[in-house]
């Protein structure tokens, strides 16, 4: 199987050094990098970088302790296949030059071509504005492994994700940041769908198109009667605080300078998920009587989610409301996986789901700095919201079942259930998390 | 000689212990274990889904004495171990044919 790929592979890549262009190095007088800027977006992406195995430790945590190696591997083999994808196309696709809107033109940047050191995306090196938003790339495919945990086939997983990233990330990231029909001065009034560090087209599209795949796929073998329990919590309690301190990066980057609005970004980052970890302990412990550990680990990655899309918009008693409303509408969210059935593993639509949807329409309520939202008398910007959110929820689940039903068909998705029960560590890795 | 086998609390270890060591035993074997008995399991909530855990954490404590001891080590385990409620655990006493002491070749009740 892996030889018979490597030879296309070798010829793409020598296709790929062939269409580079020769470096074109810039003129003395053209305008330089901005060296704060470039310092803290420098900062910025390797904090998204920890994210991954802030989420690897997170979702590791949570499942059975024969599986620990192949959960933390889903969000580590995204770093590095998505990092790859991003530089051949993903990049070009998202900022590349704009074709109708939906998406940019794959050749346009293919293999970074045209881009030099001196290259300047605003105020900062096009190189450094090309690994922030590749982080972003490789995370959020990595999310929605966390619904598909303990079982799926690891190559399988690795040609979905690469496939989701192209067809789905890449062209969400063109709608609203990229130039595309969803950013401002577009479409929709001029206004655009607000989404600062990516509530819509990281956490809603990952959640819905993990609730798509897990539908599709089925429940793992025993659930919900087994013993499904999480095996070491205290790794998913880490992999909440580093995933914490990677969202400073995430949202607070995502002003892309390190100017007022990075600030503001950071501080509203912050509150929310204070308030998210509080928010969901308080419904845990009006609903089932304990407030858990497990629910301050999600509840912080559910305040971080729904404060994504308005970081750069609200106020920071905005973002106590934002950030507590995701802690109690996202406990409310993993409950439906109960009440309607599916499995939906570590809960990736619940939370990001949920809490991508709710940030959204938050951020057309209580935008009110650099934007206008409810609050201020601006209806259409809800309008707006919602139709981002509709738009890529469609877009996201309708590639997803498509590519979910054609992988299955072809490579086959799930692993059998004797392998289930034996544990992916030793089925697709050949080695066990813990020899002790 | 005969073996005798406790199930017992997981905090209780310590009090079996000492009850032990003050009747002169000089040894035991103590190793972690689940089962269940008439105490059923206990149900734990993750993120507001309820999981029966139906094994419930336990110790086991094996000493092994000459026959005319057993009666007063089970009765010091059962006086130590005990709370009362649902979940104490059980004794066994089973028979044991031999007993050697590896280092020297001792066998029989000299040997334990």
């Amino acid at each position: 199987m892996f030889k018979r790929q490597t030879f296309p592979c070798l010829i793409l890549l020598l296709l790929a050094v062939l269409l580079v262009q020769p470096p074109v190095f810039a003129e003395t007088s053209s305008p330089t990098a901005n060296p704060g800027d470039t310092a803290w977006m420098l900062i910025s992406s390797a904090l998204v970088m920890l994210m991954l195995p802030g989420l690897a430790l997170f979702y590791g945590g949570m499942v059975r302790r024969k599986n620990v190696l192949s959960s933390m591997m889903h969000s580590f083999v995204a770093l590095g296949v998505m990092t790859i994808q991003w530089i051949f196309i993903g990049y070009s696709i998202a900022f590349g030059d704009s074709i109708g809107g939906f998406m940019g033109n794959p050749l346009d940047k293919f293999l970074l071509r045209g881009i030099t050191p001196e290259t300047l995306t605003g105020t900062i090196p096009e190189y450094v504005f090309i690994m922030f938003q590749g982080m972003f790339a490789a995370i959020t495919p990595a999310l929605i492994s966390g619904a598909l945990a303990e079982r799926i086939r690891f190559r399988t997983y690795v040609t979905f994700i690469l496939l989701w990233g192209t067809l789905v990330y890449a062209p969400l990231a063109h709608w609203v940041w990229g130039g595309g029909w969803l950013s401002q001065g577009h479409l929709l009034n001029g206004l655009g769908a607000l989404d600062f560090a990516g509530g819509t087209v990281v956490h809603l599209s990952s959640g819905i198109s993990a609730l798509v795949a897990v539908i599709l796929l089925g429940k793992r073998r025993g659930y919900p009667s087994g013993d499904m329990l999480p095996h070491n919590l205290t790794f998913t309690l880490l992999g909440a605080g580093l995933l914490w301190f990677g969202w400073f990066g995430f949202n607070a980057g995502s002003a892309v300078a390190a100017n007022a609005q990075a600030g503001l970004a950071f501080v509203v980052t912050h509150i929310a998920a204070a308030s998210g970890a509080i928010g969901w302990l308080i419904a845990e412990r009006i609903h089932q009587g304990r407030p858990s550990a497990l629910g301050a680990a999600s509840g912080i990655v559910a305040g971080l989610v729904g404060i994504t899309p308005a970081a750069g918009f609200v106020a920071p008693w905005a973002a106590i409301i934002i950030g507590f409303g995701a802690g109690v509408i996202c406990y409310w969210g993993v409950l439906a996986k109960g009440r309607f059935g599916y499995d939906d593993s570590l809960d990736a639509f619940g939370v990001h789901g949920v809490g991508g949807t709710w940030g959204a329409i938050a951020t057309g309520i209580f935008a009110t700095i650099g934007a206008t939202g409810l609050v201020l008398g601006n209806f259409q910007q809800l309008v707006n919201q919602i139709i981002g959110v509709v738009a890529a929820g469609l877009y996201a689940a309708a590639v997803t079942f498509i590519l979910v039903k054609v992988l299955d068909a072809t490579m086959g998705f799930r692993v059998d259930d004797e392998q289930e029960q034996m544990g992916l560590d030793q089925v697709e890795h050949g080695e066990v998390g813990y020899n002790f | 000689m005969k073996k005798i086998e406790c199930i017992i609390r997981p905090f209780k270890l310590e009090d079996v212990k000492e009850a032990l060591s003050e009747i002169g035993i000089r040894g035991m074997t103590v190793s972690e274990i689940r089962g269940f008995g008439r105490q059923k399991g206990h149900t734990e909530l993750y993120r507001g889904s309820e999981y029966t855990i139906e094994f419930v954490p336990k110790l086991k404590v094996e000493i092994v004495v000459p026959e005319d001891r057993v009666d007063e080590v089970v009765n010091t385990v059962v006086q130590a171990a005990s709370t009362g409620k649902i979940g104490d655990g059980k004794i066994f006493v089973i028979p044991v044919d031999e007993t050697i002491r590896i280092r020297t070749g001792e066998r029989g009740p000299a040997a334990i």
